[in-house]
């Protein structure tokens, strides 16, 4: 099984040279730790910058200078900053190769739901909305089930919808899954995960063709 | 000529009634007008205001200063969280939401300021967001109708500026500012640095003054930090 840290590495695995890449908050953001050597991504941060780098020193500590997390950052050489609608801008028009967000719920057509429980947590959207609406390329991170057991891969989403028919994969503490034509694609099983524990936790459909690798990290 | 310089925020904000509709730039606390949120909330009889801005501060910063007087009806944002006064007046009803995808709320703003009354966007199509928008499909795509906003007055805050009303701003503190600048009836715009026209390499400005109606400095900037993060 997979922690946080491991499903990060796993996500890192798909980046290529040159990409431009969105990490949301939460277990996404760790993916910024484990790029592979050789490979040059360039992280895009919502709230208006390209080229992010690592949490600052003390003594570089800038009010100015936040991700889309609010949490305070620093720059990498080549970075630029710009303003809201030409960040939401370069999103909406496909320019970001991939966005990596967390969800509450996925299902088997690709739907996710991240941003609302009614009645209990109502938060906002932030730039969700935008960027699953947009990406062509887009990675769940989550935990495969909920912190009550149940399987947070489901047929359809229970709650509000952030977006629809968008997501790509799925990498959780279990497997690395595709969503494809109204199904989970499992392709690869985490290290001492049986294919038995993925079809008990995963409530959406399933599809098993042949031998499942487990994934080298 | 014009002159667009007053003396602080307290005579920035004249003219500023109850009922009005205000953008306010920043992203949580970063590039916030926090001299001008200070110079509302010293005056309490300004009340019902609806407020655009991608975030509602927090309890003892920023727009909460006005939650907590109870001067805003209404708050059109994107992410609210972090705001437990906030997350008391929704609940109970005291206090509108408009909850709004931020690449939308960003467009409102970019749109209003530029002309243009409504767009279409994919954001939010099949979502709770959708419901009631009208739908159109481009290139086998599906994309919902958003109307632009305009506002009584837009509060902006910008790094350095000059008495013509260019400005420029700093890092990510740019964010909402220069696209809140341009949606404004009457722009206000509170500037770490204000100097003389000719002073700003005109090559290096963010908004043209046009956009900006009245502009000063402001002393002492607190720019709080919301989640302070270090390397180990």
């Amino acid at each position: 099984m997979l922690d946080k840290n491991g499903i990060a590495k796993r996500i890192a695995q798909e980046l290529e040279d040159g990409w431009y890449v969105n990490l949301g908050i939460g277990i996404p953001t760790l993916v910024a730790n484990y790029i592979p050597d050789g490979i040059d991504v360039t992280f895009q941060s919502e709230n208006g910058l390209l080229g992010m780098g690592p949490f600052p020193t003390e003594d570089q500590v800038d009010a100015d200078l936040i991700n889309a997390g609010k949490q305070t950052i620093t720059t990498r050489p080549g970075s630029v900053f710009f303003d809201s609608s030409t960040s939401f801008g370069m999103i909406r028009a496909g320019k970001v190769q991939l966005t990596v967000l967390g969800a509450m719920e996925v299902d088997q057509n690709g739907d996710i739901a991240n941003w609302k429980i009614p009645g209990k947590m109502v938060k906002g959207m932030g730039g969700a909305m935008d960027l699953v609406a947009s990406a062509e390329n887009i990675i769940v991170a989550m935990m495969h089930t909920n912190k009550a057991g149940e399987s947070k891969l489901l047929e359809k989403c229970t709650l509000p919808l952030t977006g629809v028919n968008c997501i790509t994969k799925v990498v959780t503490n279990l497997a690395l899954l595709e969503v494809k034509d109204g199904a989970f694609v499992l392709k690869e099983r985490a290290l001492g995960v049986t294919v038995d524990e993925i079809k008990e936790a995963t409530a959406g459909k399933l599809i098993i063709e042949g031998e499942i690798p487990e994934m080298k990290l | 000529m014009i002159n667009k310089v007053v003396a602080n925020a307290e005579e920035a904000i004249e003219g500023i009634e109850s009922g009005m509709t205000l953008m306010l730039g920043g992203f949580g606390l970063c590039g916030i007008p926090e001299k001008c949120i200070a110079a509302l909330a010293a005056k309490p009889e300004i009340k019902d205001l609806t407020c655009i801005s991608n975030n509602a501060g927090v309890d003892d910063f920023g727009l909460g200063f006005l939650l907590k007087n109870k001067q805003i009806k209404k708050m059109i944002s994107s992410y609210v969280g972090e705001n437990d006064e906030f997350e008391r007046q929704m609940l109970s009803g005291e206090l509108e939401v408009e909850l709004t995808p931020q690449g939308t709320l960003a467009e409102k703003c970019r749109a209003g300021g530029a002309g243009i009354p409504a767009f279409f966007t994919p954001a939010g199509y099949g979502t709770e967001i959708a419901e009631g928008k009208e739908v159109r499909e481009y290139n086998g795509k599906k994309y919902i109708l958003e109307e632009s906003f305009v506002s009584d007055f837009s509060i902006v805050k910008a790094w350095k500026g000059d008495t013509k009303g260019n400005l420029i701003f700093k890092a990510t503190a740019r964010n909402f500012n220069p696209i809140m600048a341009m949606a404004g009836t009457i722009t206000i715009a509170e500037v770490e640095e204000l100097v003389e026209a000719g002073e700003l390499d005109p090559n290096e400005i963010h908004t043209p003054g046009i956009f900006v109606h009245r502009i000063f400095e402001g002393k002492n900037y607190e720019k709080r930090i919301e989640q302070r993060t270090v390397r180990g």
